[in-house]
Order: C-alpha cells, then sequence, then structure tokens
C-alpha cells in the first residue's frame, strides 16, 4: 500500500508523523519527496550507501548551424532563450525539458544535453529503507527530482512518502498514484485554511484521505468541525507535549522512545489499509 | 538612435518604471525626432523569465540604448549580448530621461543591480537582494 503524508501549511508535523507511521510498520519503503529541504534522514539516521546523480535535458546550440532565426526563443513558453542577431543564449534554469525548441529549428542546430538537478540517496535505518532526493541548490525544478524518487518505489510492500508542504506541482507529483493521502494539520486558522486547500486538491485527484491533527491542544476547535461536516476522519491527534517535542529536537523518533506511540501509528496504518480495502 | 525606456504608462510624459522586465510599457523614442511608439510589456506577468522576454523584444525592435532603473542578472546578460547599452537607476519622465540621456548626465552600467527575480514584489524570503549591492546613487 502506497500513503502519501502531506499538508496544506508547512511545519505542521509532515515527517514527524510520516517517519513514525514508517517506524511502526512491517516491509516498509520510505521516500522523501520534500526533495527542496528533505529532512526525514535527520529522524531515521540512516546509512546511506550510495548516490545517483538525476538530470534533466536541456538545449545545446550548434553555433556553426544556427542562422539566429529566433523560432526556438519564440517557442520557449519559459524564455529560456535569447536570440540577438549574432548571438544565441541558453538559460538551463528556466528549462521545462520539453524539447520543443529542437523540434521547430529549422536548421537543426539544438540537440540536448544532460544538466544534473538533484541527487537520489539511497540508505537504510533499521527496517526501514529510505530513498530521498536533493535539488541542486540554484535550481528551481523540483518536479523531476520527485519523479526520479518514485521511480525506486518497490512494486511491493508498504511505502511511504514524505511530501512537500503546500498544493503546487510537487505535492500533486508526491501523491500522485498514492492508495491513501494522511493529511497532518495543526488545529489552528493558518491550519484549517490550507487543509481545507489540500482537500480540494485531493478530492480533485479522487484520493481517499483523512486527517492527523499534530499539536492538538493548542488553537480551536474549528478543524475539528470542519472535518465534521466534510465527514474527513480525523485518525489521530498527537498532543502539543513537552517530551514529544524535545524527542523530536533531538533527533528522535518519539514512537521508538515512547512504545504506546508504536501502537498508535500501527493501528493508523491498519484503518487507512481497511478503508482502501487492501 | 532608437532608445527604449521602460515606463508606467504609454506616453513620453508618463513616469520611469524602476523594474526592467516587469514594466507596464517599453517606450521606443527616436533621440534626434523625439518621436516615440509605446509597446506593452507581454512579459510583465511572466512565471519566469520576464526579463530575457524584455530583452528579447527590446533587441528584436532594434534599440541601442534602454533607460531603466534596474536589471536583473539574465536581462543583463541578454542585453549584453545583443549590445544594448543599459542606463539605470532612472527617474523623472520618459521625455526627461531620454533629454539628459543625449546631454550625457546618465551613466551606463556594466554589471546588473539586482538579483533575479527582484521585480516580482513581495515574498521573495530567499536573500536575493543581498547579493547585489543598490544601485548606484544617480
Amino acid at each position: 500500500m502506497i500513503v502519501a503524508v502531506a499538508s496544506g501549511k508547512g511545519g505542521t508535523g509532515k515527517t514527524t508523523v510520516a517517519v513514525n507511521l514508517a517506524l511502526s510498520i512491517e516491509n516498509v519503503q520510505f521516500l522523501d519527496c520534500d526533495v527542496e529541504e528533505p529532512n526525514a534522514h535527520l529522524l531515521l539516521h540512516p546509512k546511506v550507501s550510495r548516490r545517483e546523480p538525476v538530470y534533466i535535458p536541456v538545449p545545446v546550440v550548434n553555433e556553426q548551424l544556427c542562422d539566429y532565426c529566433g523560432k526556438c526563443s519564440e517557442f520557449c513558453e519559459y524564455n529560456a532563450i535569447f536570440v540577438s542577431s549574432n548571438k544565441i543564449l541558453i538559460f538551463p534554469e528556466l528549462c521545462h525539458s520539453c524539447g520543443g525548441c529542437a523540434i521547430v529549428c529549422p536548421k537543426k542546430a539544438i540537440s540536448e544535453e544532460q544538466h544534473k538537478i538533484g541527487t537520489l540517496n539511497f540508505g537504510s535505518s533499521g527496517d526501514v529503507e529510505l530513498v530521498y532526493g536533493e535539488l541542486e541548490v540554484g535550481e528551481p525544478l523540483a518536479v523531476p527530482v520527485i519523479k526520479a524518487v518514485k521511480t525506486q518505489m518497490k512494486p511491493d510492500g508498504n511505502v511511504v512518502l514524505d511530501s512537500p508542504p503546500g498544493t503546487s506541482c510537487p505535492v500533486i507529483e508526491t501523491v500522485k498514484g498514492s492508495d491513501y493521502c494522511v493529511l497532518v494539520t495543526e488545529p489552528t486558522p493558518f491550519g484549517l485554511h490550507d487543509l481545507k486547500i489540500t482537500v480540494e486538491v485531493l478530492e480533485n485527484m479522487g484520493i481517499p484521505f483523512g486527517v492527523v491533527a499534530n499539536r492538538a491542544g493548542i488553537g480551536d476547535k474549528k478543524v475539528y468541525e470542519y472535518c465534521r461536516e466534510k465527514d474527513i476522519p480525523v485518525l489521530l491527534e498527537i498532543p502539543y507535549q513537552r517530551d514529544i517535542a524535545e524527542f523530536y529536537s533531538r533527533g528522535v523518533p518519539f514512537s521508538l522512545e515512547i512504545p504506546e506511540w508504536k501502537e498508535k501509528f500501527r493501528t493508523l496504518f491498519e484503518r487507512i489499509k481497511e478503508s482502501v480495502g487492501k | 538612435m532608437r532608445i527604449c525606456v521602460t515606463a508606467a504608462g504609454n506616453s513620453l510624459d508618463a513616469p520611469v518604471e524602476p523594474r526592467f522586465g516587469r514594466c507596464p510599457y517599453f517606450i521606443f523614442v527616436d533621440s534626434e525626432t523625439m518621436a516615440f511608439e509605446a509597446v506593452p510589456n507581454m512579459a510583465m506577468g511572466a512565471m519566469g523569465g520576464a526579463g530575457i522576454q524584455a530583452a528579447q523584444l527590446i533587441a528584436s525592435r532594434g534599440a541601442r540604448v534602454l533607460i531603466t532603473g534596474n536589471v536583473g542578472p539574465n536581462a543583463f546578460q541578454a542585453l549584453a549580448a545583443a549590445g544594448v547599452r543599459i542606463v539605470v537607476g532612472a527617474y523623472g519622465t520618459v521625455r526627461e530621461v531620454v533629454e539628459r540621456y543625449k546631454r550625457g548626465e546618465l551613466r551606463e552600467t556594466g554589471a546588473p543591480t539586482v538579483g533575479g527575480h527582484y521585480g516580482m514584489g513581495a515574498g521573495m524570503g530567499r536573500g536575493w537582494r543581498r547579493r547585489y549591492p543598490p544601485p548606484p546613487p544617480y
């Protein structure tokens, strides 16, 4: 079963929930898809056994063939090509690798070369297999790196996907194809605001989901009222509690230290399994 | 000579717009006759690469000089490749800055004056501004 852990708002506890969930179930692979700032490894402390670069194709121009007609620049939706009367410039960090420039070039002057935009890290921590992607500094395109992380997914067994925050392309790419999505929120007006947006996205994508309320006890009751109205299951509440926060700040998943939580996460997993019929 | 000025409006009396890639209008002025043409900036709302698209427009319309407030690194590189001379830190109306340029009162820049995404408004939060010094005093 593939379970994605997402949230609209950042800093609600996605990684905390995803890591503790993964540590509480068997036969599990953990994919950290928050490639802009992966952090599951800070809690899982894996031994990284190998790294693999992630490339995307970007155009390269043979200036011997180019007659500076400008068709490539006109075509490029992302303004990644500039053509003057005797020069052509490529801005690889703006390129989305569609390959269109090479197709429209009448002189066949454009080919593609590989441009490194990230790294995949492979490791393991206890029984959890971990893959996490890292986007290169200065590279704006997270989606190809997330795709690369997801190609490492094992076909059988359980997979936990740690999503980036928000509801933009990187989140869509992460949760796409999941059997279930756990939405981590906090019971505050900010938490509720962003939760609503994420719920809309998931409804649109047709992915079943439930809510985990983290730092329960702060804020107000509006998140619970909203879930009741929309008939969204609140799967788990993690209280705003000093010992949990302390384990977190020391980089220790709290379910390893407080055994009852391991049980709660296992129950959460069983409940999800039942609801999707797997 | 054809001069391009970034402007907030579509006439010679419009104020100079300090942002290059995301200015509302480009005013192309013939420095001898002061005849002008106002071109709305299609790149104003571009997701990215607004400066490059704007530079493409200016180069294709044959302007030799650009007068604006600030240029970012990508736009600077593109304009330099097209041999467009760049004057930054301009203020006043389009007419005024063209007159000042003709009298030799405006200085050309040899470097970008702001970081990328400068003209996108609030919410940068990436420390871009700190990478480049503020525009030179004018």
